[in-house]
């Protein structure tokens, strides 16, 4: 992913989001990558509302065969999610079920009037429908499931795309 | 030989005693718990971790409060909680415990939290299991005789931890009827393995273990003396229903040598925290001005134990 400039990538997916902010906007990010991201949309689009975060562990659909998540982080909404235009922030879409584990937990914070997804980089392999509405990057062929992309922030806050093998 | 409580993979498989389990797991749990606080400032209060799966909460002994927040914590995780009220079903009728034990496996049961008046009845339990293959099944003790309530413990550490962050500069004395006491044992165990420099034992001597030192703690028998400088004042309750001969003189004369005053509270550092286990006696173990006052985390200790419940079912009920 030499090729891929995160930052770039980052500053795209913000001007694609800046013309459908509105006063009900709000951004939550998942963890760990989507919330750094998240934050910095946030600054960067002056988003009124506060910043959400989720950690899907608790709504993961493989707690039965793997059980709980090392150390999970807390789940904060800090706004009204009731009538609120959300938008969940990731840093790559794949399969679709962490996105699918975060629209449940949103949901049992109340009825939001809208639920959009923004993520930088769309690695393809999809197993539920979903779609990002907002997306920098879709890779042209989709990546083998050993493989894993994900979201680097190094000391100075610089953002990077990591490709590596899974364990 | 492996701890009865953990699998082959070294994660947690029982929850029977806090004596012997290592500190990464206790941290574990404590980690754990900690994002489970959040969900009770939902609208919905409850995850989806433990859809399907049943708990059965069996208690041969009584209680309110740990039965109550089991079954909450359970429900939270979207468990179907089943209460049985051993004293008044088949144990009265002759039944025997694993028999029991038996009958709920065969209704299914993913879960037992149980509370026994015998030391070592969820132990007995838990190998049963293990003998008959049933390795899917989990036990959770919920208080066990003299012998140990491991998530009172648990939940006691949380509590320090939230208000004193680090456990290794602490001084903590525990105060009271430590003999009969396994919610001490729970607590002296967990305190030494996280690390905690000093755990002192307050309380007559006809009212703790013999030998006591050689759990790692230093014995006072003058309370004054004892509280002096601590940050933490764990009380416990006087078991009034598990003495047998006299141990003690009347419960006013208890309350003033071995109550909990603000006058003896002073001489604590100024920022300690006053901790009890419930129910409380009120002017015998307590004063109600203390148990009220500022330096008291006693609700908040009962709302932690829900947290701590849930992350100690969520992470038995996976496998």
């Amino acid at each position: 992913m030499k090729d891929l400039d995160a930052e770039a990538l980052c500053r795209q997916l913000a001007e694609q989001i800046r013309p459908h902010v509105g006063p009900a906007t709000a951004l939550v990010g998942i963890y760990t990558g989507g919330l750094w991201l998240a934050e910095r949309l946030h600054a960067e689009l002056g988003i009124a509302q506060p910043l959400g975060a989720i950690d899907v562990s608790f709504y993961r659909d493989d707690y039965a065969s793997k059980g709980l998540h090392a150390s999970p982080k807390k789940t904060e909404i800090p706004f009204d999610v009731d009538g609120a235009h959300v938008i969940l922030v990731d840093d790559v879409l794949y399969t679709g079920r962490t996105t699918r584990a975060a629209l449940n937990e949103l949901f049992d914070f109340g009825r939001p009037a809208r639920v959009e997804l923004a993520v930088l980089v769309d690695r393809g392999g999809r197993e539920l429908p979903v779609a990002a509405r907002y997306c920098a990057h879709t890779l042209a062929a989709p990546l083998a499931p050993e493989q894993n992309l994900e979201l680097q922030r190094d000391e100075a806050g610089q953002f990077g795309l990591m490709l590596t093998r899974r364990a | 030989m492996r701890n009865p409580q953990l699998n082959q993979h070294g994660e947690l498989q029982h929850l029977l005693t806090l004596d012997g389990l290592p500190r990464n797991i206790l941290n574990a749990i404590l980690d754990t718990a900690a994002p489970f606080t959040e969900v009770a400032e939902r609208e919905v209060k409850k995850l989806p971790l433990l859809r399907g799966k049943s708990v059965f909460n069996l208690f041969f002994e009584n209680s309110t409060r740990t039965r109550t927040t089991f079954e909450i914590a359970a429900k939270r995780l979207s468990a179907d909680v089943v209460n049985l009220n051993i004293n008044t079903s088949s144990a009265a009728k002759g039944e025997s415990l694993l028999d029991t034990v038996d009958n709920l496996c065969a209704m299914q049961a993913d879960m037992f939290v149980v509370r026994h008046a015998a030391s070592g009845a969820p132990m007995l339990i838990a190998q049963h299991l293990q003998n008959t293959g049933r390795d899917h099944i989990h036990v959770v003790n919920a208080g066990d005789g003299r012998h140990a309530h491991p998530t009172q413990g648990l939940l006691d550490m949380y509590t320090i931890r939230h208000f004193k962050k680090d456990f290794t500069n602490l001084t903590v004395a525990i105060v009271g009827d430590v003999l009969h006491s396994r919610v001490a044992r729970s607590q002296i165990a967990a305190l030494t393995t996280l690390g905690v420099p000093e755990v002192r034992v307050i309380g007559p001597r006809t009212l703790l273990p013999t030998e006591v030192e050689r759990l790692g703690v230093r014995v006072f028998h003058d309370m004054r003396e004892g509280l002096k400088d601590v940050d933490v004042v764990m009380m416990l309750r006087l078991q009034n229903e598990r003495m047998n001969g006299a141990l003690l003189p009347t419960p006013q004369e208890y309350y003033k040598i071995w109550g909990l005053t603000a006058e003896k509270l002073a001489l604590a550092r100024p920022d300690a925290i006053v901790m009890h286990p419930g129910p409380m006696n009120r002017g015998v173990e307590i004063d109600s001005a203390v148990a009220d006052g500022a330096q008291a985390v006693i609700l908040p200790q009962v709302t932690f134990g829900i947290a701590v419940r849930m992350a100690v079912m969520s992470m038995l009920g996976s496998r």
